[in-house]
């Protein structure tokens, strides 16, 4: 089981706050994305989840169990790291071994676990190699496959498909949801990338100089952003705010309009010319991977958002 | 150095500092060549023999070249083999001291512990003292039977006061030598340890790794490359210790083969016979690197 809820967590460092207070419930089996901007405390805030920063106060709580001043490997939890952080002088198989080794698992059943784990990873054949001479790609599904021998209650992702090229980072997306599916575990992945954010995501955490904007569903977030933060981050290009006589028209401090909802109508404009023309578009694929009885959900925005209906001031 | 031009103006430009080197070593390492096969004795009147022109060399009944002999004199001398046994002691003992207690100290200097700037200094002076002057102050103010901080502890304990350079010599010279050797392992060991990767120690973490094991599996491998290059480093400067020896007496028993070349150059005024043990300790000294960078310089590759 994997149900994480955080009670008021605070961090400070020092007259530093970082996270002035967060709740946040996350349910077993969730796929939960922290996203925002550098700086957001959502690398932190995983952190405290995974035991590495003590709380300042408030508590965290696994599985209905208050672990908020237990050490990281009594959480049941696994991390995956930016930099991967492999044993540089250890083998494949001993990264992925050590800590089974550590938690005295007999040998037998740590060689078992460690192919099994090569197998789903298709790291079998580099399991004698020492993580240097692997590829960015390979390394990190080494870290992935540390994580998962472990049979950890929930997985903890920070950042891990920054360092990776753009075509490995795709491929890795779409195996990271994949690994959810099969597993069933809870995920939490930590991003600065909204698009990884929008397609992996059960639920999406948007946190903003510490705070946590709003919760929910990719499309909750793209169709009815809450605060107008949300609504400049989440989506790109990014919403065009109005404020001013037109927003008071709609009875709003600001408005926003999604770029797609603009239509180019042929008459005279009043404010000039247009200061630049696209002249690349970056197609959104997404991937699915789903049972043939499943319908596929489409993603293109379906509420036509009236203005009103996009942003209230704050 | 992409193209051959460059790469060829490159060897014409450091050609005068490369010349400049080899001759700086090559020259004193041809005379010393060139003594050790000769009769050279300062007491000897006929010491003009160092001077000769090559066709001097066979004059006089073949007095002045010496042929092997000084070299076979040398290796047969029963000092010899002592020195050598000293030499090996001293590397060795120190070697062990400073590497456990450098790594000791290192890890405690990585800590979060109050003062530890001051620490650090305190830690690191020794290897700023110099050898003639670390030797005098363990001498006269530690190791004193009478007067030294060592025997008042000891003579408070009861145990009555240690006599270190009469019944211990080879023991006080490993610990003089010692005391300004770690420091430089302390230094080494601690900036390696200062470049461990913050995420690998949080991974540790989450692998549940107990400190012990934490030592052995992560911190130990990555110090195995610091380590070598201390041992490497100061295997080079421990064969050749001969202040602490020559300032604190011991020489008689605790001598080491530089110990032993000063016994003949100096003491015994034999030019010749020095030259031919310093020639020997220069290939003795060039076995252990040798060894020592089979054994362990593979840990510098990669």
């Amino acid at each position: 089981m994997g149900n994480i809820n955080l009670r008021n967590v605070r961090k400070a460092f020092g007259d530093a706050v970082i996270i002035p207070g967060a709740d946040l419930d996350i349910k077993n089996g969730e796929f939960v994305v922290f996203v925002g901007p550098s700086g957001c405390g959502k690398s932190t805030l995983l952190r405290l989840i995974a035991g590495l920063e003590d709380l300042t106060s408030g508590a965290i709580e696994i599985d209905g169990k208050n672990v908020s001043s237990a050490a990281p490997s009594e959480r049941g939890l696994a991390m995956v790291f930016q930099s991967y952080a492999l044993y540089p002088h250890m083998s494949v198989r001993n990264n992925i071994a050590f800590g089974l080794k550590m938690a005295n698992v007999p040998k037998s059943e740590i060689d078992e676990k460690v192919a099994k784990a090569a197998a789903t990873l298709n790291l079998t054949d580099y399991l004698d190699r020492k993580p240097r001479q692997l590829s960015g790609g390979q390394r990190q599904r080494v870290a992935i496959g540390r994580a998962i021998v472990r049979e950890p209650e929930a997985f903890l992702f920070d950042e891990p498909l920054s360092n990776l090229d753009a075509a490995l980072r795709v491929n890795m997306r779409v195996f990271i949801m994949q690994l959810h599916q099969d597993l069933g575990t809870t995920m939490i992945y930590v991003t600065h990338d909204q698009v990884e954010a929008m397609t992996m995501a059960d639920r999406i955490v948007v946190l903003n100089r510490g705070n946590i904007e709003q919760v929910g569903s990719p499309l909750e977030l793209y169709n009815k952003p809450q605060s107008l933060f949300v609504a400049g981050f989440i989506g790109s290009p990014k919403m065009n705010f109005v404020a001013g006589k037109v927003a008071a028209g709609h009875k709003a401090h600001t408005i926003g309009v999604r770029p797609e909802h603009i239509d180019i109508v042929a008459g005279k404009a009043s404010g000039g010319e247009p200061s630049s023309s696209p002249s690349i578009l970056e197609p959104m694929r997404f991937f699915m991977s789903m049972p043939a009885s499943a319908a596929i959900s489409s993603c293109a925005p379906t509420a036509s958002m009236t203005a009103s209906q996009a942003t209230k001031s704050r | 150095m992409a193209t051959q031009q460059s790469r060829a103006l490159g060897r014409i430009a450091v050609a005068p500092s490369v010349i400049a080197l080899f001759l700086w070593m090559i020259v004193p390492l041809a005379m010393t060549i060139w003594f050790s096969f000769l009769r050279y004795n300062l007491l000897d009147p006929n010491y003009a023999c160092s001077l000769l022109t090559p066709g001097q060399l066979f004059d006089e009944a073949n007095r002045c070249f010496a042929g092997t002999s000084n070299y076979y004199y040398f290796l047969t001398d029963p000092a010899f083999f002592k020195a050598m046994t000293n030499s090996l002691l001293i590397v060795g003992s120190v070697l062990l001291i400073s590497i456990v207690g450098g790594t000791l100290f290192a890890l405690l200097l990585d800590q979060a512990i109050v003062g530890r700037n001051i620490v650090r200094l305190m830690v690191i002076a020794p290897f700023f003292v110099m050898p003639t002057v670390a030797a005098l102050v363990w001498q006269n103010m530690l190791m004193d039977p009478i007067i030294g901080f060592i025997s008042w502890i000891t003579k408070s304990l009861g145990m009555g006061a240690i006599d270190w350079f009469t019944h211990y010599p080879k023991t006080a010279v490993v610990i003089i030598v010692a005391w300004q050797w770690f420091p430089f392992a302390t230094l080494i060991l601690l900036t390696a340890l200062q470049s461990f990767d913050e995420e690998q120690k949080e991974a540790a973490q989450m692998d549940g790794t107990p400190p012990l094991s934490f030592f052995w599996y992560m911190i130990l491998p990555h110090l195995a490359r610091p380590i070598t290059v201390v041992v490497l480093i100061e295997t080079i400067f421990l064969l050749n210790v001969f202040a602490e020896i020559y300032v604190t007496g011991t020489g008689g028993r605790a001598g080491n083969l530089p110990y032993l070349v000063y016994q003949y150059g100096l003491l015994s005024n034999d030019i010749g016979g020095a030259s031919a043990g310093g020639i020997v300790a220069v290939v003795l000294a060039n076995i252990v690197a040798f060894f020592l960078m089979r054994m362990i310089g593979k840990n510098l590759e990669g």
